[in-house]
């Protein structure tokens, strides 16, 4: 069961990553990771759903006819979602303005539905949480580079306004990498977000790609066995 | 992309792609004369900065590649890449404008797409289209032409403007530069397109230097016409499309669009009908297809234009129609020999 687990939180931060190997959940993904505080936020509240779904939904995997279960999951994630925008609008109003219409929008996010179909109504209760909270987590580390390509190539700086999710304390984490930058428009702009995605995506094949021929490559050379002994010259050699 | 292939009779030509790329770099050089003439050595400094650029990216890239670089370098379509968006830019742009806008256009438009002959977007209006989004106040700066600053043949020297383009951006630039024409006309406000001419005396002064270049690029265009670099049904199906859209709007309303005249000799429109519209890579394949292509082309130039964002949309135009180009392809493959019929669509 630990080998399972660990292969849970594998899938979700690297091998299985939504944003990454499934590429769901894009709409978000491109729109809102300008920076990385707005990447974070829309992260956290994507990860609290996606757990809170995966929870509710293997705890009531018994009862949900087969029929009727994306309804089901539709509402169940529907009203976190409503809760996650209540606590936005009380905690942190302005970053909840700022991500706007995507907040409502997570319901959408496929890669929330597609755990919830593929494997919460099928795994037990610890099984999916932690699934549900590794998925999150990936899809949150990649807005969060993503986000933090995008602000350093557009803007110069990083972390810019964490205090709209960490409070007043957080106004000092602002690094200025260019002073005078002019702005690169373009990383700003949506294209710019998908070719960063493009970018990252390409990172994500090489380094496996890497990884594949290093487990390839045998750990000792095999060695020739001592004399060879041909006994039989006649037919094929192979 | 030619993603079909066009069946015999062949007409063979002899030549390679460097020859090919050779004959079209010669061919700007009376566009590029022009430009220095009028609007400084701005121009020539960006060519031979992105042209340095240029072939170091396809040099590494193709390295990283493990793919010969000498073969790579030698057809020089690099080089064109890189002469395109140096005749495109405005000659004050910064240094960093060229740089960004080379590594777009060979790295990421050519080489990751698989290099020559693979792209299925014209890398150097890529990168033009990438740099006017990203930096629309140095790219909407463009130089002054001297017959607009009075006395004489007053252009910034070549100290001065190597200063501004590669020093930090000074103020004797602002006085010799201003938008061009079709900046103008777009942000006349309120002005009908007579009253705009007559507000801008300094400019109906110095519309004779765009002239003048957009003829230069013309005489460039019609010897590699000549050298059957390529056939003339790309250039005449834009030039046409844009001529007719732009003069049946002009007399319905000639309050409100400028005459097909200034369409045709304004921006980029002679350098986007024989240099970039005609690239072999991105348009379509067969005759027709080029015909369907260049019209294409043409209209959406005075599409975007005139209810447009942008001044220019030569760049806009040309990529919508690369995205097209495949499709125009797939609709109008040529009567092979012995059939009755084209072949239509997928089989």
């Amino acid at each position: 069961m630990a080998n399972d687990y660990r292969k849970i939180t594998l899938d979700g931060l690297w091998d299985n990553n939504p944003a990454l190997v499934q590429l769901l959940g894009l709409c978000p993904l491109l729109a809102v990771t300008g920076t990385v505080v707005n990447a974070i936020g829309l992260g956290l509240a994507s990860t609290i759903v996606l757990m809170g779904s995966n929870l509710s939904i293997s705890m009531f995997r018994k009862f949900i006819p087969e029929s009727v279960r994306l309804p089901v999951f539709v509402m169940i994630i529907a009203s976190f979602v409503t809760c996650i925008e209540l606590l936005m609008q009380a905690f942190t109003y302005e970053l909840y303005t700022i991500l706007g219409i995507f907040i409502p929008l997570i319901v959408t996010n496929c890669a929330i539905m597609g755990r919830a179909d593929a494997f919460a109504i099928k795994n037990p209760v610890g099984a999916s949480l932690l699934d549900g909270a590794m998925m999150g987590l990936g899809f949150t580390s990649v807005l969060v580079v993503l986000g933090g390509m995008r602000e350093i190539l557009g803007l110069g700086t990083l972390f810019s306004d964490m205090q709209l999710l960490f409070g007043p304390a957080a106004e000092s984490w602002k690094l200025v990498i260019l002073d005078d930058y002019v702005g690169f428009l373009f990383a700003i702009l949506p294209p710019g977000a998908f070719v960063g995605m493009g970018l990252l995506i390409a990172l994500k094949n090489i380094i496996d790609k890497r990884l594949e021929e290093r487990r390839k490559q045998p750990a000792t050379p095999v060695e020739p066995s001592g004399e060879s002994r041909r006994v039989r010259v006649t037919g094929n050699i192979s | 992309m030619a993603l079909i292939r066009i069946t015999s009779p062949h007409a063979h030509r002899a030549g390679s792609t460097g020859n090919v790329m050779l004959t079209v770099l010669i061919a700007t050089l009376p566009g590029l004369a022009a430009l220095t003439f009028f609007f400084g050595w701005g121009s020539l400094i960006q060519i031979i900065w992105g042209t340095l650029l240029a072939v170091a990216m396809e040099a590494a890239i193709v390295r990283l590649r493990k793919r010969p670089v000498s073969f790579y370098l030698t057809d020089y379509s690099a080089v064109v890449t890189a002469v395109l968006l140096g005749l495109a830019l405005p000659p004050f742009a910064p240094w960093w404008v060229m740089t960004v806008g080379i590594i777009v256009a060979i790295v990421i438009a050519k080489q990751l797409y698989g290099g020559m002959g693979n792209n299925p977007f014209n890398p150097a209006m890529v990168a033009y289209a990438l740099l006017l989004v990203s930096f629309p106040v140095q790219m909407t700066n463009w130089a002054a032409p001297f017959v607009m600053t009075g006395e004489g043949w007053s252009v910034l020297s070549l100290g001065e403007t190597l200063g501004a383009i590669f020093g930090s951006a000074g103020t004797a630039v602002d006085a010799h530069t201003m938008a061009t024409p079709l900046d103008i006309m777009r942000h006349r406000g309120g002005f009908t397109t007579e009253e705009m001419w007559v507000e801008n005396a300094l400019l109906a002064n110095g519309i004779g230097a765009w002239h003048a270049v957009s003829a230069a690029y013309f005489m460039g265009g019609v010897f590699l016409l000549y050298k059957k670099i390529f056939t003339w049904h790309t250039p005449v199906a834009m030039l046409g499309s844009l001529t007719i859209i732009s003069t049946l709007f002009y007399l319905l309303m000639p309050d409100q669009f400028p005459d097909p005249f200034f369409h045709l000799t304004a921006g980029a429109t002679m350098l986007g009908a024989f240099y970039i519209a005609t690239d072999p890579v991105t348009s379509a394949t067969s005759n027709r297809g080029k015909l369907w292509f260049g019209a294409g082309i043409g209209l959406l130039i005075f599409v975007i234009r005139s209810w447009g964002n942008y001044p220019d949309s030569v760049a806009f135009a040309v990529l919508l129609m690369n995205l097209c180009a495949p499709f125009i392809d797939q609709y109008t493959q040529p009567r092979s020999y012995g059939h009755a019929k084209p072949n239509r669509g997928m089989k």
